[in-house]
Parts: C-alpha cells; structure tokens; sequence
C-alpha cells in the first residue's frame, strides 16, 4: 500500500468514560477540513467512535491510528485489554459484556462491533486473550 | 421545520445555539440508548433524549446532527453545553416527556424518515 497522505495519531484514555470519543471528534474535524465526502466522514466517526468507546469500556484505554490513503481511510484501534473470547459472538447484534453502569449512560447494547463493520467497507478484528485487541477498519473514497 | 418553531412547541429553554435557531430541519428521533441510535438513526438532525451525558452531544456531533432536546426536565450541565458548543449544535430542554414531545413535533409535521419513505 502507499504512503499516506495523511496520518493521526491518538492515545485514547481508559480512565474517563465521560470524556470518550474525542479523538473520533477531532478526526471528524480534520476529514471535513479536508474536502471529503460527508457521508463518507460520517461513516468513519461512528465506526470509530464506536471503537473508541469499546476500547474505554472495555480495554481501559488504547491508541487509534487514522491513514488517509488517496482511495481509502484506515482506522487501527490498538488496546492492551483482556481481549475478545469469542470475536464471532461478539460481531452478533445484541451480545454485550458491558457492565450495568455503562448501559445507564447509553452503550453496551451489543451494537458496537455489528456497527463498525456496517459503517466501514473492510474490518478486521485480531485478538488473543490477556494480550489486547486490534481493530482495523476501512472506508473506501 | 425551524428549530426556533421546535423550542416554541415543546415550551423549551435554549442552553446554546441560539444563533443555529433558524436553521431547518426535517426529521428527528427520539432514544435513550446511545447505542440505538449509532446503529438505526438515518440522516435525521434532532435527537431527543432522557440522556444526559456529554456522550449524547458526542453520538449527535458523529451523526450529523443540529439539535439535542433534553426531555422530563432533565437540565445539561456545563460540559455538555461546552461540548455543543464546540460542535455547532443547539441544546434544548423541555419540561415535556419524550412521547408527548415527539408526538407535539410529529403532529406539527417533523416526522422520522422511515415514514417519508413511504
């Protein structure tokens, strides 16, 4: 693959729930400085801030890496959480893990990882228990 | 419909944007689950909501949309007014429950986009 044209880079932090989803903000930021189709922008916030919250809620933190290829955008999310048991179970609508306190602010409806691969063109999701989870998600231009 | 015309009808106060309160739009959804509405939500701009957290203003910036309307008199603090702020959105609150707040936009003419389809 070529270079990018552009790439960012975030550490995501594990402590602060409430505070979540700020690297997904300013990436949006970015796209939308950059001309890109709005559809397209809007597809890649949500598949990664579904990502950066997973990787809150259940990682305790990690970093998200942002490519901007000429014909796609590569969202890497990298955690050294507990990792994934069943990656199968967990792409089925409706499977959650989440705790209680995280489904009373709004998530954890087991639609975090269906929606990323609904809003994103290519996703892939490696992981080994006790080492961490790699998600990484593309959107074509 | 214009947002100025939503905070009419639902008796809402206005915590930030009113300068965006011209602005048209024309669908919303109403949801507490900030899961529900990343998976099922389509190009509406107004999300009403039990919620109160700054992921609520987070969700609505990643979808796109204009306006949050805080419903039951749940009242947003200031970081999530900051946070609005930042994204361009104008935060309501109404005294109004959810279903009477969406009937009242519904009846009004603000439907979702499931029915426009039809």
């Amino acid at each position: 693959m070529k270079e990018p044209k552009l790439s960012l880079h975030y550490d995501i932090d594990g402590t602060d729930f409430l505070a979540a989803g700020s690297a997904s903000s300013d990436t949006k930021r970015i796209l939308k400085q950059s001309g890109i189709d709005a559809r397209v922008i809007r597809n890649v916030a949500i598949a990664m801030y579904e990502g950066e919250i997973n990787t809150v809620i259940h990682a305790g933190g990690g970093t998200a890496d942002v490519n901007i290829y000429d014909d796609c955008i590569e969202i890497i999310l990298t955690d050294h959480g507990p990792g994934i048991e069943n990656v199968e179970q967990a792409m089925q609508e409706g499977f959650s893990t989440a705790p209680e306190n995280v489904r009373a602010l709004g998530f954890g409806a087991g639609m975090g990882l269906p929606n990323m691969k609904k809003y994103t063109d290519e996703m892939t999701v490696e992981s080994e228990i006790g080492t961490g989870t790699v998600v990484t998600m593309k959107v074509n231009l | 419909m214009k947002i100025s015309k939503i905070a009419e009808l639902l008796s809402a106060e206005v915590y930030t944007g009113r300068e965006l309160l011209e602005t048209s739009v024309y669908s919303a959804c109403g949801a507490d689950m900030m899961s529900d509405v990343l998976a099922f939500v389509k190009d509406q701009s107004v999300l009403l909501t039990g919620l109160v957290n700054p992921q609520v203003v987070r969700t609505a910036e990643m979808m796109d949309m204009r306006c949050i309307v805080f419903v039951r008199g749940k009242k947003p603090d200031q970081t999530i007014i900051d946070l609005a702020k930042q994204a361009n959105m104008v935060i309501l609150a109404t005294g109004l429950r959810m279903y009477c707040a969406c009937g009242l936009l519904y009846s009004n003419g603000l439907v979702g986009t499931e029915v426009k389809k039809q």
